[in-house]
């Protein structure tokens, strides 16, 4: 690989080494203008003084998603017609990708509710959030939607994905150190799910595990909402000394631009190739189809060759180059400082030497990262990328702000036109914001009516059996190991927990035992039933899944997944959503330090059900403290008691159950108390450190069934439960396995720890209830009067699903390849609708999608009409034009329910269960609650 | 004093970091080593470590086996100097001949990552020398391209001279041919494993301490060598 040594100041220039930006602007100007004709097109390209000259030229703002206003607002900003290099940048900064123009009125809450936080090092509008976690380190994390591109081609969608937020991590200073994945697809059983998913997964897998970097968690929903349109999200966490913090501002006038890592080329400029046909018309056939490809081995040497900079203090300021590409990074870094930039667009390395200025601007080739450095230091810059094979480019300067205070401006020339010269500020900062007109979908109250919690439900042993059978192998409870097992998540060997764990942790000082948290949870039906609750719920799952490892959760990342913007209804699930999670934050006391919105998840008038995908980082002072979700094994046998934490209620709306054996969703879902989740986090918190838990597992989607499944399938180690008396009688059993109420949790305490236990949960105010005992000796999970199950046959239901739907055999079963031929065409001739045991070679043929088969798919795309806009961070900027918009009032206030412990008011609109106990259970566990701290009575909602 | 076992890092490589630590663990002292530089820095023993040296292009191991530390080590191999190659590492091992076979891509398809029983079954080795023959140890496997294939006489021989180091148990991850994970050449100074020894060197981190016994017995190999 080369390196190109080419400073700027040595390159022939028609203009100055440190020009006047306006004066060289003017003097091309005056240039230009003396030519003969300076309507024409000039090396085929539209320059600033052919602009002047053609004010009334024709230009496709519309085709490019800009507004009539908006393309006025440009000649405004400018003084004249924008070029076409211009109109490309403006319309892609403007774009609701990169100027949140939809979502910045409501994201301002999430700083101005934001909890005071010590931490911060960097917050909302950075590249992504940094939060100081010892004296000398800190930890910066992020999550980011790459979902149209993964529906259109799964592979190098969720792989670009992935490498994305990267380099937002790798941008703010840190060594990346994990990843997440939270994943939605459609039905599970649908055949277009047979394409997406395992593409999907195989490149999270393919470019994480080629960089790296342990994939520790992440989620795999299936929903019919999200078939046309998967939401593939990415997380990434990293680590840097708090003195390595990096810098977004092109400081430093006389500073050399950088442009790093891989060569430019024709991908990902979809939007772009509309403007050039619509102007030229001159081989727009050759465009290339807009799909980003991923390379992960220049990424991973990007990383390192990143990391040796910061070391040894080279550059002045970094920004990586992800969605809009050159335009953004430029225009962000030269708006961040306050300064100009001089670029001289030919020195951009070129994957295709015949592309245009506008295309090189808006091109989104991947692993680019944009450098700011001193020119005393630029041969050690170049020297560090040229040891790591990286290509290193000067492409420009940094120029001085304008006279009397005002920003610089952003001056671009190709092959000595000049075909850009802007206030970078403009791009950034001064795009439009919309109040969109809000209402709450008409068909909410209907939905909300509709609740669950009259459903027929099981009501004898039998059938509940069956149920538990049933749901832990539905494929959102299923084990998802079929998935996780594509993951390499032992390398840097700092992985402490990982997946099927509630949170991944991660150490990050191997001297001091310093680590983090991480856990991402989100519930579309939750937030479909009730956006404002649903995100706090969202919160609070991911909350508590970092509390039960003992951590104390510190900071939040958001990745807000929505229909369009434009559909007044999904603005208002928008606007309720936002608003949750920015009460829940302030609530918790810890703030949200950044993430992203994705909206236009929809094909035609359906949109997805609204989906906050939530993050938590917590911090453990030493994970050897932490705390896992199964049961563990004892010498001897030896039984430890389990507690179930927190307070059950008859809260099956939204839950799924009510999804799996009614394909249900309405009512109102599970009510959240976050003091209550914060008494919960305290009380787990202290108990991982004094030793006082074996093991501690969320209950969420599926309830307590799942979360004992889970629990014992983990080592083995079986379990004996006893129904609570109030759970007694009728379908009451059922309710007690299979409520999702919110804020509780399964504890296994070792023998000789239940007093101190249950006396910290007094103290921590936390209902506690003795429920059963570990049994690793009788191989099963007995509810003692109800049904017994052995682990193999809770194995076989658990595990079974997802390689019978996505074809996992074990490699010593597979077929002669002439015989997988034959399987594979036995399968397309079916419709692929059955599992398609035996085959492995399915997923992986659609892992392999070719070219042909990328633009079948982008045209399919088209036609549904599916065009997704993603924002690359959230940001709270000022709105000049925002209105205040009408706020829906907040949802009718549910049944009183109070937070203590003493006993409430029993179940109003109580259907054909009575709570009432018959009788004493002589099962050898009897179950025993503290009288001061007995839960309350369930309650129908 | 204490042995001196260089890592090798090759653009690509990402278990580097795991190898040296566990070398640490081990009680020996790490040494890096730089793919373009044709030194070894007189170290006792050598790792190359798991990874996708050079984007795994043309197919993995193919290039780094020309790195010119490659060279330096292929020699000092044919001397003796002990040399562990762990999954990509393994694959450099074999495209530079100093093991026998091939491997190619999982039969399934998939890249996997799981926790793997393995039976030592050659203990003469100088990484192997601290296990008892039979002994059922647990270590992560994680790859994409682990299945290990030769033709039937050089598996025959390979059997039949005991240089079949480990086989799978309870399972095999990537369709291996006879379930073979690691192999050594005649003299049992070279080792290719394709799952990954020093993923399981702390309680903490990983599923045993099983592969701490590979890091052990090189020193122990290394004391009983005279200088």
């Amino acid at each position: 690989m080369t390196t190109h040594p080419d400073p700027v100041r040595e390159a022939p220039e028609a203009f100055p080494a440190q020009p006047h930006p306006a004066a060289a602007s003017s003097a091309a100007a005056a240039r230009h203008a003396a030519a003969p004709q300076a309507t024409d097109w000039t090396d085929g390209v539209d320059t600033v003084p052919r602009a002047d000259g053609t004010p009334e030229e024709l230009q496709p703002y519309a085709e490019l998603g800009l507004a009539d206003d908006e393309y006025d607002r440009i000649r405004h900003i400018l003084g004249r017609r924008p070029t076409q290099s211009e109109l490309a940048m403006y319309s892609i900064m403007w774009s609701e990708h990169c100027s949140y123009k939809s979502s910045k009125v409501h994201l301002r809450q999430f700083t101005e509710k934001a909890p005071p936080s010590d931490r911060l090092l960097a917050g909302i509008g950075e590249n992504a959030g940094v939060v100081q976690v010892s004296d000398e380190l800190a930890v910066t994390f992020k999550v980011e939607s790459h979902n149209h591109p993964s529906f259109v081609e799964p592979y190098q969608g969720a792989a670009t994905g992935v490498g994305g937020i990267v380099r937002d991590i790798l941008a703010m200073g840190a060594r990346p150190v994990a990843v997440m994945d939270p994943l939605r697809f459609g039905a599970a059983d649908h055949p277009d799910t047979a394409r997406v998913l395992p593409g999907v997964v195989a490149g999270v897998g393919g470019y994480g595990n080629c960089l790296g970097l342990p994939n520790i968690g992440g989620e795999v929903v299936f929903d019919p909402c999200y078939q046309g349109n998967p939401l593939v999200n990415a997380l990434c966490l990293g680590v840097l000394p708090v003195s390595r913090l990096q810098n977004k501002a092109a400081v430093g006038p006389g500073n050399v631009v950088v442009l790093m890592g891989a060569k430019t080329g024709r991908d990902g400029i979809g939007g772009v190739s509309v403007l050039a046909s619509a102007t030229f018309d001159e081989g727009s056939e050759q465009r290339r189809p807009s799909v980003q490809v991923g390379d992960p081995f220049i990424e991973k040497l990007l990383i390192e060759a990143c990391l040796e900079l910061y070391d040894a203090q080279l550059i002045a300021g970094i920004q990586d180059l992800g969605g809009a590409g050159l335009t953004c990074a430029l225009t962000e870094t030269a708006a961040a400082a306050g300064t100009g930039m001089r670029v001289w667009l030919e020195r951009v390395p070129l994957r295709e030497p015949s592309m245009q200025p506008h295309e090189i601007l808006a091109s989104e080739s991947q692993e680019r990262m944009l450098l700011i450095v001193e020119p005393a230091k630029l041969e050690a810059v170049l020297k560090t990328c040229e040891k790591w094979g990286v290509l290193a480019t000067a492409i420009g300067e940094v120029t001085a702000p304008e006279p009397e205070g005002q920003p610089g401006r952003l001056l671009i020339t190709w092959r000595d036109h000049v075909v850009v010269d802007v206030p970078p500020g403009s791009l950034v900062d001064d795009g439009p914001v919309y109040a969109r007109p809000m209402r709450e979908p008409a068909d909410l109250i209907l939905l909300q009516a509709d609740r669950a919690e009259t459903l027929p439900r099981p009501s004898d042993p039998d059938t509940l059996r069956e149920t538990v059978l049933r749901m832990i192998a539905s494929p959102n409870l299923a084990d998802k190991t079929w998935v996780t097992e594509q993951y390499d998540r032992y390398v840097l060997g700092n992985t402490v927990l990982a997946q099927p764990e509630d949170s991944g942790v991660i150490r990050i000082d191997e001297r001091t035992g310093l680590g983090v948290a991480l856990s991402v949870d989100g519930n579309g039906r939750y937030a479909r039933l009730d956006p404002y609750h649903g995100a706090k719920l969202a919160l609070a799952e991911a909350y508590r899944n970092v509390a039960v490892t003992g951590a104390a959760p510190i900071a939040v990342t958001n990745c807000l997944n929505f229909g369009s913007p434009e559909d007044p209804g999904v603005m208002w699930q928008f606007a309720e959503a936002v608003r949750g999670l920015a009460d829940g934050c302030a609530e918790l006391g810890i703030p949200v330090t950044g993430g992203n919105v994705s909206f236009y998840n929809q094909t035609g008038a359906a949109a997805i059900h609204p989906t906050p995908v939530v993050g938590v980082l917590g911090l453990l002072a030493n994970v050897a403290d932490r705390v896992a979700s199964g049961f563990v094994p004892r010498p001897g046998g030896e039984h430890e008691q389990l507690f179930l934490l927190g307070e059950t209620h008859v809260e099956l709306s939204g839950s799924e159950w009510a999804w799996v054996t009614h394909e249900h969703l309405g009512g109102v879902p599970p009510q959240v108390d976050l003091a209550r989740e914060k008494q919960l986090a305290g009380l787990l918190a202290e108990a991982a450190r004094v030793g006082h838990l074996s093991s501690a597992h969320d209950l969420s989607d599926g309830g307590l069934a799942q979360s004992l499944v889970e629990s014992c399938l983990r080592h083995g180690v079986g379990a004996r439960i006893a129904v609570p008396d109030r759970f007694e009688g009728g379908s009451m059993p059922f309710v007690f396995l299979f409520s999702e109420s919110a804020g509780r949790v399964l504890a296994s305490v070792p023998r000789g720890h239940e007093k101190a236990f249950t006396a910290l949960c007094a103290e921590h105010g936390v209902p506690w209830e003795l429920i059963g005992v570990t049994d690793q000796v009788g191989g099963a999970l007995e509810v003692h009067g109800q049904f017994r199950i052995g682990l193999d046959e809770l194995r076989e239901a658990h595990t079974g699903t997802l390689p019978s739907l996505f074809g996992g055999v074990q490699p010593f079963e597979v077929t002669a390849p002439e015989a997988l031929g034959v399987a594979a065409d036995a399968v397309v001739a079916e419709g692929d609708t059955e599992p398609v045991a035996g085959s492995a070679e399915e997923p992986a043929m659609a892992a392999e999608v070719g070219a042909a088969e990328v633009e079948a798919a982008q045209v399919e795309a088209a036609e549904v009409g599916a065009p997704e806009v993603e924002a690359a961070e959230v940001e709270a900027a000022e709105v000049e034009a925002a209105e205040a918009a009408d706020r829906p009032a907040d949802r009718a206030t549910p049944p009183v329910r109070t937070d203590r412990p003493t006993v409430v008011t029993s179940p109003a609109g109580a259907t054909d269960q009575s709570a009432d106990p018959t009788g004493d259970d002589a099962g050898a566990v009897a179950p025993r609650s503290d009288a001061t701290e007995q839960p309350s009575t369930p309650d129908e909602r | 004093m204490t042995a001196r076992v260089g890592v090798v890092t090759f653009p690509g490589s990402l278990d580097d970091g795991d190898a040296a630590r566990a070398v640490r663990i081990a009680g020996a002292e790490p040494v890096r080593l730089w793919h373009g530089d044709p030194q070894l820095h007189g170290v006792d023993a050598v790792v190359l470590p798991g990874g996708f040296s050079y984007g795994d292009y043309l197919r993995c191991g193919a290039i780094a086996r020309f790195a010119p530390v490659m060279e330096k080590i292929i020699d000092a191999a044919a001397g003796g100097l002990p040399v562990l190659g762990i999954c990509n590492g393994f694959q450099i091992l074999c495209e530079a001949h100093l093991l026998p076979g091939a491997l190619t891509r999982n039969q399934h398809l998939h890249f996997r990552n799981r926790d793997q029983i393995l039976r030592i079954e050659a203990t003469g080795t100088a990484w192997t020398n601290t296990f008892q023959s039979g002994q059922e140890v647990l270590i992560p496997v994680k790859n994409g391209e682990g299945c290990y294939v030769a033709d039937t006489a050089t598996l025959d021989a390979l059997e039949a001279e005991g240089r079949v180091v480990a086989r799978y148990v309870g399972g095999n991850p990537n369709g291996s041919q006879r379930d073979i994970a690691a192999i050594t050449n005649p003299a049992g100074n070279v080792v290719g494993i394709m799952p990954h020894p020093e993923h399981a060197v702390e309680a903490l981190t990983g599923p045993s301490l099983d592969g701490l016994g590979f890091f052990t017995s090189v020193l122990k190999h290394l004391v009983g060598t005279p200088a």
